[in-house]
């Protein structure tokens, strides 16, 4: 991990125009995310988690202030970030590896190099076997992971994982979360991870934000000093992880407020 | 479902299938007689066999079937162009689809058939009015399940393919196109059904060609096995029609799960 920040948001304020009045998702928001970093947002729903991740990729532009990606300031979608959503979005004509293949075909890569680079990152991720099936056949923990696929194959230096588990059983979760982990490491990617899993956010990143209730703004900070972020499951068993729940379970006021 | 199951459904639904025609046949051969229904009313299975054995030497059976069958696929293939093509056209513009929604609505509650007259008046007795009453009758159908088709495209996807830098085209083509296919499939089912109705009443309306033509001339001989003929003959034509569609929609939904795809 350098010091070189890969993904910025410099005060960050997102407003819709909704029933004729003005509502305030996110205000002055302001994150720096160092390469190699993977960094956890976490927060109550509607406070405006989906709306930073929008305009990380470049799909929406912020009311006030800019978001920078490697350096650059992010005017519309490019080719350093990818995201990646609770749902698959695996699209149902194509197979395994075309889906794979789909961010990196629409950006002009030659046809050899995104075969050649999708059949590395199915091998990687144990698809490799079934490269030639449709979605339909496969497990919601596999189509999550060919979707993991599909992000990675376009060599983003960010990646933003709105809730990428949530939809998947609790064992699978911790299966997907290891595979994530060891990924994200050993291609030095930098995350932005959005979450309600406490135990997912503790386990998988290097540092935990904590944004409020609408308007979103980030109210703490957590770093995580637990050896092994390639490994969540060991994490897991890690005597402070319990200190860390709790230290965000009372940021978020988690029992205060009826749910 | 397991396969052993699947395909003991496959048997006995096959087994079921057959019996009902068997007895279907032999009511309509015995039944008449025996319910002493008169053979100008319902004329029996052998009767209505004779007579398209006659129609087939006399009155130039193959010859009319021809006709309503190439005015039936003229039709269906235009009028399912066209129906995709605007269906398309409108999706991929909200303006386009609000300024024109209350024209095609209003053309859609009209009863396409009524137009019938109003073509021969136009084209005179031959094939073209026809066509164009079934042009217009399959049109809708494969247009509105288009244009739902391309509306209701998950947005996400559209992102994600926006996130890739995709061009207007390429999210037509790669998503939105491709997501279309099974609305329009079923459109075209129904389409090449409608197809048989709209050139069957042109055929009865006007002209000297076509099934329609042989079932207003039976009616006017008072030849009900002529009408029977006709019927069944139609139902041929239409039969045809739905089964070609089926078999490539099944070649080009191969992706679909099975049992989604139920044939029938």
């Amino acid at each position: 991990m350098s010091d070189l920040i890969r993904l910025e948001y410099r005060d960050v304020t997102m407003r819709f125009a909704q029933a004729g009045q003005s509502l305030t998702a996110v205000q002055g928001v302001n994150i720096a995310v160092r390469d190699g970093e993977v960094v956890s947002l976490i927060g109550p729903s509607g406070c405006g988690k989906s709306t930073l991740l929008n305009i990380g990729s470049g799909l929406t532009a912020p009311s006030e202030g800019q978001a920078f990606v490697d350096g650059e300031r992010v005017e519309g979608p490019n080719a350093h970030v990818a995201f990646m959503l609770q749902k698959d979005l695996l699209l149902p004509w194509r197979t395994v590896i075309e889906n794979v293949m789909f961010g990196v075909e629409i950006q002009g890569v030659a046809p050899a190099e995104r075969r050649r680079r999708a059949q590395a990152l199915l091998e990687n991720l144990k698809l490799a076997d079934f490269s030639g099936h449709y979605p339909h056949q496969l497990s919601g923990g596999m189509r999550q992971r060919v979707a993991l696929a599909r992000t990675l194959a376009v060599d983003p230096t960010v990646l933003l994982l709105d809730e990428p588990f949530s939809a998947v059983d609790a064992q699978t979760r911790m299966v997907l979360q290891r595979e994530l982990a060891q990924t994200l490491k050993r291609a030095g990617k930098t995350a932005l991870l959005i979450t309600h899993d406490l135990l997912e956010a503790v386990t998988l990143s290097d540092r935990v934000l904590v944004m409020s209730r609408r308007p979103g703004r980030i109210i703490d900070e957590i770093a995580i000093d637990i050896p092994d972020r390639d490994d969540p499951l060991k994490r897991r068993t890690h005597p402070n992880v319990a200190g860390y729940v709790n230290r965000l379970m009372d940021r978020l006021d988690i029992g205060a407020v009826p749910a | 479902m397991s396969d052993a199951s699947n395909s003991s459904v496959v048997w006995r639904g096959t087994a079921v299938s057959l019996s009902l025609l068997v007895v279907f046949l032999a009511a309509w051969q015995w039944g008449p007689g025996l319910l002493g229904i008169p053979p100008f009313i319902i004329p029996p299975l052998s009767t209505v066999a004779n007579e398209a054995v006659r129609m087939w030497h006399v009155s130039g059976l193959a010859y009319h079937t021809g006709i309503t069958a190439a005015e039936v696929i003229a039709g269906f293939i235009l009028g399912s162009l066209l129906g995709a093509f605007i269906g398309y056209l409108i999706g991929m513009s909200p303006t386009a689809e609000f300024a024109l929604s209350p024209y095609i609505l209003a053309l859609q509650i009209a009863p396409k058939v009524a137009f019938a007259p109003l073509f021969i008046l136009w084209m005179g007795f031959t094939v073209y009015p026809k066509i164009l009453v079934a042009i217009l009758i399959v049109f809708f159908p494969v247009m509105v399940n288009v244009l739902t088709a391309i509306r209701t495209v998950d947005p996400d996807l559209i992102n994600l393919a926006r996130a890739f830098k995709a061009t207007r085209a390429q999210i037509f083509w790669k998503i939105e196109f491709p997501a279309s296919l099974p609305p329009l499939f079923a459109g075209l089912r129904i389409g090449s059904t409608l197809a048989v109705v709209g050139v069957v009443v042109g055929e009865l309306v006007g002209g000297n060609m076509g099934l329609g033509y042989l079932l207003a001339f039976g009616e006017g001989q008072a030849n009900t096995a002529m009408v029977f003929v006709a019927i069944v003959m139609l139902t041929l034509v239409g039969g045809a029609a739905y089964l070609l569609v089926i078999l490539i929609e099944q070649r080009v939904l191969h992706y679909l799960p099975k049992r989604a795809m139920s044939g029938f």
